[in-house]
């Protein structure tokens, strides 16, 4: 049996949904679970620590998401407890923290956003050219560092057991130094957070009609995407872009609407679990595509689909 | 000042890929290019330039005999020199991480290591940041503004939920670069011209001292993701197909 650890992220006062996953994975392997947290208010969080055989609180005085601290500590962490495994859910966080932890460490492979990882065998199955194809990695590394694609991986109900809890102060080693966070004035949803995604694309025609989107997107509780086209005509900003260039994408529901479903967008969403595509050409690729299709008027169809929602929402 | 740039040759966006021998690509047919968001690491190293002449523009990449296609075109774009690193791109990303690393402390007087914040090709997402690492510099990702005022860089960086976040790091540093943060230029005829004639330095595995190439990961299988079944186009009037779709999602596929 080793030592597997992985990182509970906190996002938003919450812990993120993805960890989940990823303890249900470790969980199967039969290592020793640890968690690490990153906060001063531990008591928050200790009734949602399902699965772990041993807590590492880690405390300080200056909690702000540093990538260089909270790498720091968790190389620490690896070496004092030898561990084996360390895991994430592939957040944005974990973009951050995990390479930097790959070059402190000797020894140590980083996979990033694995949708398998076979204990037995030791290969992990990863998307790459934005999963246009697939890959098996074989690990042979004394230490593993995985971070798993979210929305993947089947959720088990885990006991709460009673898990041991150290304390851990955070290091203090920062060289990039976060002065400053503006906060987005947009009240929208992260499409990288959300179940249900609306996007637009060049049908939108211009930037004001984006608003039917929105809309729609605030009946769903949905975020709101874009394709390259729709960002690269100043319909909408690049933060929404789905896509190889932009954003890759794993909901449970995605609305491409005035998408002609080019490859290159394709390729950012193609894992949604269902795809609906609403477009008045029905040659556009999109419909080849999608699992199910409107061949329509965007504009008409989309603020019908609104009411209809409302109705039964 | 030394400012590296790393450019990664990459197959284009709109390639139909296939599989040749189970773990390689098909590369017959593809069209090659720089990265996407190396352009913009390149253009903002060229933006620095113009402000101080003192700096000098290196472009480095590692790959095999066509990478030198991105060196050519990152000079013809205005970069000083351009420097590749001839291997095989199977090796481990540590071990390449590391010659990428290592040819970069060749040079003496380095300020800054501008690279794209991500590769479109492997999706491995950790070179740029195990380069930092292995120079010991500190690193900025996905920057979409950039300030050097002495040995301070001030950046803004586009974090989760939309949000800004302004970083402040000292030189040497690295800064991974963003789609916002600038509009590539294009070269121009000129500039063709000019990075023809320039002689690339060109860096084996020997010139980087002693850098281990044992492999630890093994590509063992790479395949096409099994093709969706077709979907399904809806029928009638536009009020029938919206009926019929928000009771398919609801009760039928469970989604909303």
């Amino acid at each position: 049996m080793s030592n597997l650890g992985i990182y509970i992220e906190i996002k938003k006062g919450k812990i993120q949904k993805n960890v989940k996953e990823v303890v249900s994975l470790a969980k199967s392997s039969g290592n020793t679970i640890f968690g690490v947290i990153f906060t001063n208010e531990f008591q928050n969080f200790k009734d949602e620590l399902n699965g772990f055989d041993k807590i590492i609180n880690v405390k300080g005085n200056d909690m702000v998401f540093h990538p260089d601290s909270f790498s720091e500590t968790i190389a620490e962490i690896i070496k004092e407890h030898e561990m084996e495994y360390f895991m994430g859910s592939y957040s944005f966080k974990a973009k951050e923290i995990f390479p930097r932890i790959a070059g402190k460490l000797n020894e140590c492979s980083l996979v990033n956003d694995c949708v398998n990882y076979n204990f037995g065998t030791g290969i992990a199955t990863k998307p790459v050219y934005s999963g246009k194809l697939l890959k098996e990695i074989e690990i042979k590394n004394k230490l593993k560092l995985i971070t798993l694609r979210s929305n993947v991986f089947p959720v088990e109900d885990l006991d709460a057991g009673s898990p041991e809890l150290t304390e851990k102060t955070i290091s203090d080693k920062i060289r990039s130094k976060v002065i400053n966070v503006k906060k987005s004035e947009s009240k929208s949803i992260d499409i990288m957070d959300a179940d249900i995604i609306v996007s637009g694309g060049r049908g939108m025609k211009e930037k004001e009609n984006f608003q039917i989107l929105k809309d729609l997107a605030s009946i769903l509780n949905a975020g709101v995407g874009a394709s390259r086209a729709a960002v690269d005509s100043e319909f909408a900003s690049y933060n929404m872009q789905v896509g190889q260039t932009g954003k890759v994408v794993n909901p449970k529901l995605y609305f491409a609407i005035g998408i002609s479903g080019a490859i290159q967008h394709f390729v950012g969403m193609k894992t949604s679990k269902i795809i609906v595509a609403i477009n008045k050409d029905s040659e556009a690729p999109i419909f080849k595509k999608a699992d199910y299709g409107i061949i329509g008027d965007l504009f008409k169809i989309v603020p019908m689909l609104k009411d209809e929602l409302e109705k039964v929402l | 000042m030394n400012v590296f740039v790393l450019i990664k040759q990459v197959p284009d966006t709109e390639a139909m890929l296939s599989v040749r021998n189970g773990t390689s690509i098909n590369e017959e047919s593809i069209k090659w290019i720089i990265s996407p968001y190396d352009e913009y690491a390149l253009e903002e190293a060229l933006k620095l330039k113009e402000k101080d002449a003192d700096v000098v523009v290196n472009a480095l990449t590692l790959g095999p005999v066509r990478a030198e296609g991105a060196l050519r075109s990152a000079l013809a774009m205005g970069a000083d020199n351009g420097i590749h690193i001839e291997c095989n791109e199977d090796l481990d990303i540590e071990t390449r991480a590391r010659m990428l690393a290592e040819t970069i402390k060749k040079e003496s007087d380095t300020g800054l290591v501008f690279i794209g914040k991500q590769a479109i090709d492997d999706d491995s997402n950790q070179t740029h940041i195990l380069v930092a690492e292995y120079l010991d510099m500190p690193i900025t990702t996905n920057i979409i503004s950039f300030k050097l005022e002495g040995d301070k860089v001030t950046c803004e960086r586009e974090i989760e939920d939309g949000d800004i976040e302004t970083v402040e790091m000292n030189t040497p540093c690295v800064v991974t670069a963003s789609k916002v943060l600038n509009t590539p230029r294009y070269a121009s005829l000129m500039g063709i011209m000019k990075a023809k004639k320039i002689e690339l330095t060109k860096i084996t595995l020997s010139d980087l001292g002693n850098i281990s190439t044992e492999k630890k990961t093994f590509t063992k299988r790479l395949f096409a993701p099994p093709e969706k079944a077709p979907g399904r186009l809806l029928e009638g009037e536009p009020e029938e197909m919206v009926k019929e779709l928000v009771k398919i999602l609801k009760d039928e596929v469970k989604v909303l």
